[in-house]
């Protein structure tokens, strides 16, 4: 019998902890029921603030959260519980049910605090938690914006979340004033020293900030309000957002008799245990021992603490928790970490503020000057992620040598000063130990491996810089040389061809390489050969240069027979074609299967049948599907307007223009991209390098999507551009991710290691940061006329046609080790025996 | 078994592949010989010629003289079309697994054609 495990709230860490409990509970001993305030599922509240960038909030969404696959999982959204009755151990909800339970787990996290201020509850106050709370305060921006000048908005409290939500309002085009009761920013993390620099970058980022004042009174003025400042000032805005704090959200638990800590919170022991059997508390609402943790990291611990205790049976503790921050988002860099005001007794300070340069940087050590006990970073955050771990223990060097601008650390603490229990990735408690076991004995060679088998880096990505010293101190080199033919990266060797116009490998290995290249090297050249457009992959010497596949234009077989993939763009296809593939199939005896890019290979065929094969496909119409190339594959679509009771765009018809615009088009690794014609999403656009969605106001462009072995949802690049835009778009994406994409890099990847992030290539591809748009849209159109279908190419070339022969010596002779037999009414390959291995 | 090879029934003579130009330049070709074996035949950038068995030992399948020709530490290798284990032109030996080996073949250039033949035993 299952025993039913109800968790109330499901913000970050109620997820974490069913995520947990899931993971472990192979059996399936735990049937879950979440009870979820919130009408949408577990998303990403630390990065609430980006929501501004697209107001899409599927790009908040945490990937799994809505369980839908999971049926030991029931996600009961949009109905609070609003009463725990724990002697009978059940819970009632807001919507009358009562669910028993033979554990609870209260993870309702946090309320912001608004202070009594007269006039708080006006309308056009608002509180900054939820993606709700977010929409109305666009809301209350658009219309204040309607037919006026640039409006304004007050924001309450100048802490960590106050700037978070100051720049949002910015974003929204608003004006944004901040007041501080302290004398200065973020009077919780950083000193006054550094509060004062703070201001000072804060202010030229446009944002207006009142200190040592508080907000008396607000009133409504018309369809305004004014905020009557202690200090006499009085604030016109439009809105007016509090941030002042956070208080646990602790109601049901007294309700129901729970202890309560001192300082509010649910009060639990080191295991997260209430005083009430089977009852725990974890995140933002728990006090745990009595302290309360407002940050994502020390919750998610909680979650683990609990999920193993459900599913082991055994007591396990939480760990304690690393409080450090930094700034994210305003555009100036903030950090503060363990002791950052000097409260260890005999603690002193250590401090380097160089008005010129714009960096205020503290040092707190013991006594002695020799332990890290915390500090304070203003304007350079680079030696954060080291320090931050560096707490607690010996500093590597002299704390003054450490914080000079050209001292022993000018490049930052070496990661060798680390202790190996030091915590490297604090969102996923991962050590420096941990991390340097897994390069030495689990064969990491690089970050995303480091991300695979360890998951540090896989949060905040905060610790990701780190994660590559680490390797280089491993000893791991992290050389960017395509192989030991070529010292230069992909994108070196590409910038090099482009430049001075080689167009053969040997040229290019005899000037810039050396040896006679390698199965590394030649497939790279090739595909950046291929993308300038230095004709048919097959002709000259180009031939041999191409990987396994390209080499015969189809995808070569555990047999070393071929499969044959016609393109289907758009996966739209008539009743002619069809059966026109069914009687190629039928003729040469290939076994068919639908792919999952919506069309159709046929497998089985050997080299000397390949271009007779083409010829009949060619002539029905088909072209080659580059299934087997480093090249576009294909364009997924769903079915759209034209027939779709949801759509609102026609998605095929934009799915087969794009694939029509990129076949063909060489790039560093395969390239999938999809459409679809409303937010429902049945393409999967958002699993592709380049996914678009429709919208009512024209497409979403989502980039860096990737299905496969290390998933990724794709990030929102543009929203609501017209079909002009977003091809142009796609041209500059698509070509910058070939000039500059490592060899195998998908664009997943790429985007994840490109400095700067989505931003950056936000500022290349939209804005045309560095200049580069028309050049990268003309090579597009370069390829677009010059596209020619390569099968047909081959066809109509007697030198490469010759190739197809399985023997040089023997044209007309089958390979005589290839056989078949039947499985499912189709031919499969006959498993081959390893006749000729000679071991010694 | 109509292929077009003659059928000597003597596993030491020579077979003719094909002339040597015709054995592109750092690739390889396929030669079946007389009893069924299989040679894959290659040139290397100066010009050598080479010849190993054609089945890739890993997974039994005839693909070797597909796969990409290269050098490293001034060793040439063919590295298999299907996983990409490098295997010596010079000896068969394989340099990503040192306890396998691909035969190699007799090679015989007469007048710009190639030949090749089983090794004696
Ligand atoms: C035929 C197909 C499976 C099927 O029966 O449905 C297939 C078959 C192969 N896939 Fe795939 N993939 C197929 C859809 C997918 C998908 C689904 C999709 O595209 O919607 C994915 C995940 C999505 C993605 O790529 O992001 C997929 C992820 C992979 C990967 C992992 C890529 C990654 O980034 O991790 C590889 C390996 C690689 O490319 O390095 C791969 C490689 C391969 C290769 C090409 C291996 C090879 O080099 O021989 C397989 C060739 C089979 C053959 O002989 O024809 N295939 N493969 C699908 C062909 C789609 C098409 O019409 O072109
Ligand atoms: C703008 C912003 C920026 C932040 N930045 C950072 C950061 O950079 N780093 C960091 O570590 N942390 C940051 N945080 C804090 C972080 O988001 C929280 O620590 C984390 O979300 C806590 O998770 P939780 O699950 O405990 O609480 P929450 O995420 O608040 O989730 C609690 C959920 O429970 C629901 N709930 C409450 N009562 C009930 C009930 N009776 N029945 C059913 N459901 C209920 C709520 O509606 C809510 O959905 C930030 C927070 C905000 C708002
Ligand atoms: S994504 Fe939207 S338009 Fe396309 S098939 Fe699905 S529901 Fe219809
Ligand atoms: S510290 Fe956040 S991901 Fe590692």
């Amino acid at each position: 019998m299952s025993r039913t495990l109800v968790v109330v709230g499901n913000g970050m860490v109620g997820h974490r902890l069913v995520e947990a409990v899931r993971a472990a509970d192979v059996a399936g001993d735990w049937h879950i029921v979440v009870l979820a305030e919130e009408a949408r599922p577990a998303y990403d509240r630390v990065g609430l603030s980006s929501y501004v960038d697209s107001w899409d909030a599927e790009a908040l969404a945490l990937p799994g959260a809505d369980h839908a696959t999971d049926e030991h999982v029931e996600l009961q959204l949009g109905d609070a519980a609003s009463a725990v009755d724990t002697g009978r151990k059940l819970v009632t909800t807001a919507s009358g049910t009562a669910q028993p339970y033979d554990a609870l787990v209260l993870a309702t996290g946090s309320r912001p605090f608004v202070p009594p201020v007269p006039g708080h509850d006006l309308p056009g106050c608002f509180v900054y938690r939820t993606i709700d709370d977010l929409d109305a305060i666009h809301a209350a921006a658009r219309r204040a914006r309607d037919g006026r000048g640039r409006a304004s908005g007050i924001v309450v409290g100048g802490g960590l979340l106050g700037l978070e939500a100051a720049k949002a309002l910015r974003d929204m085009d608003l004006s944004p004033h901040v007041v501080e009761m302290a004398p200065r920013l973020m009077p919780l993390q950083i000193d006054d020293g550094g509060g004062a620099l703070l201001a000072r970058l804060v202010a030229e980022l446009d944002v207006t900030v009142h200190t040592a004042t508080s907000t008396a009174e607000i009133v409504p003025e018309g369809h305004r309000l004014v905020a009557r400042l202690g200090n006499g000032t009085d604030l016109d805005a439009d809105l007016v957002v509090f941030s002042a704090g956070i208080r646990p959200r602790d109601d049901l638990a007294r309700s129901c008799g729970l202890e309560i800590a001192e300082r509010g919170g649910v009060l639990v022991d080191e295991q997260c245990r209430t005083g009430i059997a089977d009852v725990y508390a974890i995140g933002e609402c728990a006090a745990v021992q009595g302290t309360t943790y407002g940050l994502v990291a020390p919750g998610y611990a909680m979650a683990e603490a609990v999920a193993a205790q459900l599913t082991s049976g055994h007591p396990a503790t939480f760990p304690g928790a690393d409080t450090s921050t930094k700034l994210k988002l305003l555009g100036v860099d903030v950090a503060s970490f363990g002791d950052a005001h000097a409260q260890t007794e005999g603690a002193l300070e250590v401090v380097v503020n160089d008005a010129v340069a714009g960096t205020y940087k503290k040092l707190v050590v013991s006594d002695d000057g020799t332990t890290l006990l915390g500090g304070v970073l203003v304007g350079d955050t680079g030696e954060f992620n080291t320090l931050r771990t560096l707490v607690g223990r010996a500093l590597p060097d002299d704390p003054a040598a450490i914080l000079s601008p050209d001292g022993a650390a000018a490049g930052g603490v070496g990661v060798d000063a680390l202790p190996d229990e030091a915590q490297v990735c604090s969102c996923n408690a991962v050590t420096k130990g941990a991390i340097t076991s897994a390069v030495h004995e689990g064969g990491c060679e690089s970050v995303a491996g480091l991300k695979a088998c360890t998951g540090a880096g896989t949060g905040c990505g905060s610790c990701v810089p780190l994660l590559g010293k680490l390797l280089d101190s491993c000893g791991v080199e992290q050389s960017t040389a395509v192989c030991e033919h070529f010292p230069q990266s992909r994108s070196e060797l590409f910038e090099i061809v482009a430049g001075t116009g080689i167009a053969t490998f040997s040229e290019l290995i005899a000037r810039y390489g050396s040896g006679s290249g390698c199965a590394i090297c030649k497939p790279a050249v090739a595909s950046i050969l291929a993308s300038l457009g230095t004709g048919h992959i097959l002709d000259g010497e180009h031939a041999t240069l191409q990987d396994t596949n390209d080499r015969h234009l189809a995808n070569m077989q555990r047999n070393g027979t071929y499969s044959v993939v016609p393109r289907v763009p758009g996966g739209e296809i008539t009743p002619e074609k069809l059966i026109a593939i069914g009687e190629i199939a039928r003729e040469f005896d290939l076994y068919t299967k639908i792919t999952g890019g919506q069309r159709i290979d046929m497998f089985g065929a050997t080299v000397d049948e390949l271009p007779r094969i083409w010829r009949r496909l060619v002539d029905a119409g088909f072209e080659s599907g580059h299934a087997y190339g480093k090249a576009l594959r294909t364009v997924k679509s769903c079915v759209g307007w034209t027939w779709c009771r949801y759509g609102v765009q026609d998605s095929v018809g934009m799915a087969v223009e794009l694939e029509l615009r990129y076949r063909g088009l060489r790039s560093p690794h395969k390239l999938k991209a999809a459409v679809s014609g409303c937010a429902r999403e049945c393409a999967e656009a958002q699993s592709k390098d380049f996914g678009v969605i429709a919208t009512e106001r024209g497409w979403n462009l989502y980039v860096g999507g990737n299905g496969g072995a290390l998933p990724r949802h794709a990030d929102l690049l543009a929203s609501d551009v017209d079909s002009e835009t977003l091809i142009r778009l796609i041209d500059r994406f698509v070509m910058f991710y070939i000039r500059t994409a490592d060899r195998l890099q998908r664009t997943a990847r790429w985007l994840e290691e490109m400095d700067g992030g989505l931003e950056h290539l936000r500022s290349v591809i939209v804005d045309d940061s560095l200049g580069i748009c028309a050049e990268l849209e003309a090579a597009m159109h370069e390829h677009v006329a010059n596209y020619v279908d390569e099968w047909n190419a081959v066809l109509s070339d007697p030198d490469k046609l010759a190739r197809f022969t399985s023997f040089v010596n023997a044209p007309e002779a089958p390979d005589p080790t290839i056989s078949f037999r039947t499985e499912r009414a189709q031919k499969v390959p006959v498993l081959l025996g390893t006749p000729e291995v000679s071991r010694s | 078994m109509n292929c077009g090879v003659e059928q000597t029934g003597d596993p030491t003579a020579w077979t003719r592949v094909c002339a040597v130009d015709a054995i592109p330049e750092a690739g390889g070709v396929a030669a079946l010989l007389p009893g069924g074996a299989q040679a894959a035949v290659f040139r290397d950038p100066s010009g050598t010629v080479y010849a190993l068995s054609n089945i890739d030992p890993f997974s039994g399948a005839a693909v070797l003289a597909r796969g990409i020709v290269g050098d490293t530490d001034e060793v040439p290798f063919v590295a298999s079309p299907l996983h990409k284990e490098r295997f010596d032109l010079r000896t068969g030996e394989c340099l990503d697994d040192a306890s396998v080996r691909v035969s190699s073949f007799d090679v015989l250039l007469d007048d710009g054609v190639v030949f090749v033949r089983e090794l004696g035993p």
